[in-house]
């Protein structure tokens, strides 16, 4: 099968391409970013924006079976509008070079942050559910409307086969995305009184989720989770992290400030509430099962990216 | 019947937590987030005020399955959570194996600090159907007081009275074929005895009210308080049923608790009576 991955320089996207690869398909992707050593291992990676005419082309000319859309970005990564831009008019441009250039499989690539993180909301969030608390957030509004954008293909492109699969937090060896970054530090933050669950996989396990994804053809609304969440408190101790927990009023006051990142005083409910996910779907489509549990989880990033001796 | 023998008395109250049948992981926490360690600090708090302080007297706990879906449906008794706390007291202490009640609590418990974390921890969970309805799937021991908040602001004079039942109990009962097990709650009224519930200044601090007692604040009297469990009710049907046909159903279920009530006052006031010292 032809594959190709728009945001395949992501550290995720780069392991699944080397996967996808391995297992016999003809991959190449669209990035912005570059891909050094991509060539060396069989993948071609055209440079450019995913929004630009250029990567119309490369659909035109490549003819992808299937597309796996990575190339999304959150508030961690990029501020301000052109984050909504990249999220939302990528989407868009991803899907509509799908249905106009006869791709017949697409992967969306969302996150569960989808849910929200809300005191009255149910602990595990099922697909047939609403996002909600975007009014804390709105940094996620973005993400939320392209999640919801690529789920109208279902209806409004029925020759393809579309998949919104969404992620809970990655680790990997250290791994990139949001909850590798929280971590980095010898510090981390907590919200005093609260200890929420979080929902954890290994990035091995992500591009194992979503190898099988493309491989089963699934369509519809899918989470992906791997072993059962844990408390974020068990995360900071066992990836060797000190929990510094601060009343909320504090850190609110600390964000943009003292190496915190710049995010609405919103964005702590993610640490007061928990976001899991019910991954019963996925598991009947796919079969997938997790190789590493969360202990092998923490340990490899633990090894991978040990405490800084200085700094927060 | 009285369970609460010498191994109860005796037996350590981690070695109980220790003996709980959930998918504990190696971290000693459960696909819930309940966790052994929290779970065991509270039962030791719980347990020497429900042993020594409130000196709880449990009687038929055999009533609860030992394993399987459950649901305990009680009244509310005290203006403040000494019936769930006391109840889920009850069957880590009095059942053999230990169980651990799930409580369907209110949502401003979840929205604090401190309280947030304990009530996760311990398996207590926002009364949400979802919850509800996951929790029995899973085979777990749910704990339920279908009159919700206008429950616990019962006033003095009417504690042993039971306000309206919500309905919704029922009906998951009935799509998740759970038994029903009804229990009577006694002497919390006593124990909180309010005279009047101060909704605004409630208001101001994000709770439905704040019980007020004669002495103002709502702190319980170590009033002796007392648990009867009666036999599972076990109603048939698909959760689907006409209103009248649930509401007969929760009927059925209040009268039980109400006979309970009335079973466990008649007792109580022939074991009170000749000291004429408690209420």
């Amino acid at each position: 099968m032809r594959v190709l991955i728009p945001g395949i320089a992501g550290g995720i996207a780069r392991k699944l391409a080397l996967r996808l690869k391995n297992e016999g398909h003809d991959v190449a992707g669209v990035d912005i970013r570059p891909w050094e050593n991509a060539k060396e291992s069989g993948i071609e990676v055209f440079r450019g924006d995913v929004r630009k005419r250029a990567a119309e082309d490369v659909f035109r000319r490549w003819r992808p079976d299937a597309v796996i859309h990575m190339a999304t970005v959150t508030a961690f990564t990029v501020p301000g509008a052109e984050r909504g831009r990249i999220n939302l008019d990528g989407t868009k441009a991803v899907f509509d070079h799908c249905a106009t250039h006869g791709v017949k499989q697409v992967l969306f690539v969302g996150r569960h942050t989808f849910y929200g993180a809300a005191p009255d909301s149910p602990l595990y969030h099922s697909e047939d559910e609403p996002p909600r608390a975007l009014e804390s957030i709105p940094e996620l509004a973005d993400l939320v409307a392209a999640d919801l954008y690529a789920a109208t293909a279902l209806w409004r492109l029925p020759e393809v086969t579309t998949a919104v699969l969404r992620l809970p937090y990655t680790l990997g060896a250290p791994g990139t995305g949001t909850l590798a970054s929280f971590l980095k530090g010898r510090r981390v933050p907590l919200v005093l009184g609260y200890d929420p669950l979080f929902h954890v996989l290994q990035e091995d396990d992500v591009v194992t989720a979503l190898s099988l994804a493309l491989e089963k053809k699934v369509r519809g609304i899918f989470n992906i989770a791997g072993p059962p969440p844990i408390p974020l408190s068990v995360i900071v101790r066992e990836t060797g992290r000190t929990g510094v927990p601060l009343p909320s009023q504090v850190l609110s006051l600390l964000l943009g400030r003292a190496g915190f990142p710049r995010l609405s005083t919103g964005a702590l409910d993610h640490l007061r509430y928990p976001i899991v996910v019910d991954n019963r779907r996925f598991l009947e489509a796919t079969g997938f099962e997790y190789r590493y549990s969360v202990a092998d989880t923490l340990r490899i990033y633990r090894e991978a990216a040990p405490v800084p001796t200085q700094g927060l | 019947m009285l369970r609460s023998g010498p191994v109860a008395l005796f037996d350590g109250t981690d070695a109980r937590v220790d003996r709980l049948e959930l998918p504990f992981n190696e971290y000693g926490v459960d696909p819930y987030g309940i966790s052994k360690r929290h779970v065991k600090e509270a039962l030791r708090v719980f347990a020497l005020i429900y042993r020594h302080y409130f000196r709880v007297r449990c009687h038929g706990a055999h009533h609860i399955p030992a394993r399987g879906r459950g649901m305990l449906v009680g009244n509310h008794s005290g203006g403040v959570a000494v019936d769930g706390a006391m109840v889920l007291t009850s069957t880590m202490l009095e059942m053999d194996p230990p169980r651990l009640a799930q409580g369907m609590v209110e949502r401003f418990l979840h929205q604090f600090p401190v309280s947030s974390l304990w009530a996760s921890r311990t398996g207590q969970f926002t009364g949400l159907p979802e919850h509800a309805r996951r929790l029995l799937e899973d085979d777990r021991l749910l704990m339920i007081f279908p009159e919700g908040a206008r429950g616990t602001a019962k006033l003095y004079n009417e504690r042993y009275s039971l306000v309206d039942f919500g309905t919704g109990f029922v009906r998951l009962a009935l799509q998740t074929r759970s038994p029903i097990i009804p229990f009577a709650f006694l002497g919390g009224g006593s124990a909180i005895p309010t005279v009047f519930n101060a909704y605004t200044l409630g208001k101001l601090l994000g709770v439905p009210y704040i019980p007020l007692t004669p002495y103002l604040l709502p702190l319980p009297l170590p009033v002796q308080l007392e648990i009867h469990y009666g036999e599972p009710l076990v109603f048939r049907g698909t959760g689907d049923e006409e209103d009248h046909v649930i509401e007969g159903h929760v009927a059925k279920v209040k009268e039980r608790i109400a006979g309970l009530i009335e079973v466990g006052r008649a007792q109580r006031h022939q074991r009170m009576s000749p000291r004429r010292l408690l209420p």
